[in-house]
């Protein structure tokens, strides 16, 4: 008897392996280097944000601010848009800096240093985030990048992702902001949470 | 015999060996690239992360109320406030003459909020006090002082979503609450 084939075929094995690889190679969006690690509580919400077209303002563990809008042409014109509000031009290098970024917790003084520096740098920098001063309209600098934000991203979808641990205060501060600027509809970023099985009545 | 043994035959013999060798070379080992893939498929199925973030939708109050007759009158019998505390804690009372300020926790809270819930429902029913058509249940003020986390709201929030209450809101605690609470 002649020895059995010992071989077997591993065409379609390999077809479906890079078949896979297709798929998540395709599927895979790498997550921008956040300027801060936020752990958001959990809810048993369901619904999803939009994935395009929002306004993400974080709140750190303590309590510094950071502010992200989502799509690149739409930050480049928020840039501009700040820069009008603040009376600093910015150069098209510093525009394209911040629009490849991601959140941003640069105070408008020192915005153009920052968008100079090189990426590398500029992941070193320890941001101190975006000053919020409810009593005073202009130093209120989370407010004009709402009011900016909402004119650069048409309208966009505004999200807070605080941090469990980040005190009320904080909280606070963003809820007034955006009171102050007529936003009275948002949505808070959560993780998921199995609902309980049967409601208590 | 004489062929065997000449030049000739020993070359066309060396000839066919290469051409079998060139045969062979069009089968080229896919191992690697297999291997490769593989790798490629771990890290992938490694580094996706499948859920996405979920959003809890938030409807402030309107900050400027410009007409106090638009304003919806409730019933000191249907309203509720929870304050939330520090250290995880819960306040509440019922209504708005003489509070006495109840302490609670975010695992016993759901049971006290239905249980005010069922109790307002059922005055409403007896009543029959609607509003806009239905009967709208208890009231609820939430009031995160300056000593929470933003967890204790968010988890507020919830609840108010698992309890089914309609009507609640985030608002702001008065000089006097804060004095009714215990440091």
């Amino acid at each position: 008897m002649p020895k059995g084939n010992v071989s077997i075929d591993m065409t379609p094995m390999v077809d479906m392996a890079f078949l896979l690889v297709t798929f998540f190679i395709l599927t895979t969006q790498f997550r921008p280097d956040e300027p801060v690690q936020v752990v958001t509580p959990s809810s048993t919400s369901v619904s999803n944000p939009p994935e395009h077209g929002k306004v993400i303002i974080t709140i750190a563990p303590d309590s510094r601010l950071f502010f992200d809008l989502d799509n690149q042409n739409f930050r480049k014109s928020l840039i501009q848009k700040m820069g009008d509000s603040y009376n600093i031009a910015f150069t098209i290098d510093e525009q394209n800096a911040f629009a490849t970024g991601s959140s941003i917790g640069i105070p408008m003084g020192g915005m153009k240093t920052y968008l100079d520096m090189s990426p590398e740098e500029r992941k070193k920098v320890e941001q101190p985030g975006i000053p919020v001063d409810t009593s005073q309209n202009l130093s209120n600098e989370l407010g004009v990048w709402l009011v900016n934000a909402r004119i650069a991203g048409n309208n966009p979808v505004i999200l807070i992702k605080g941090d469990s641990k980040s005190n009320y205060p904080a909280v606070k501060n963003v809820f007034k902001t955006l009171a102050d600027r007529k936003v009275s509809k948002f949505g808070l970023i959560t993780a998921d949470e199995a609902a309980p099985v049967e409601p208590i009545k | 015999m004489a062929e065997l043994q000449s030049g000739d035959d020993g070359h066309k013999g060396k000839k066919r060996g290469g051409v079998r060798a060139k045969k062979m070379s069009t089968r080229i080992d896919m191992t690697p690239m297999v291997d490769l893939g593989f790798l490629l498929v771990t890290f992938f199925i490694l580094t996706t992360t499948m859920s996405k973030p979920k959003a809890m939708q938030v409807v402030m109050p309107d900050k400027e109320v410009k007409d106090s007759t638009q304003m919806s009158k409730i019933r000191e019998s249907e309203a509720m406030t929870i304050l939330l505390g520090s250290n995880d804690r819960i306040f509440y009372y019922y209504g708005q003459t003489q509070p006495t300020v109840e302490v609670t926790y975010f695992n016993k809270v759901r049971k006290v909020i239905n249980d005010k819930n069922a109790e307002v429902l059922a005055l409403q029913k007896a009543n029959d006090w609607q509003a806009n058509g239905n009967y709208n249940g208890v009231y609820i003020g939430i009031k995160p002082t300056d000593g929470s986390k933003y967890e204790n709201l968010v988890n507020m929030l919830d609840e108010m979503k698992i309890t089914g209450v309609k009507s609640y809101a985030i608002l702001d605690p008065s000089v006097e609450e804060l004095e009714m609470l215990p440091k």
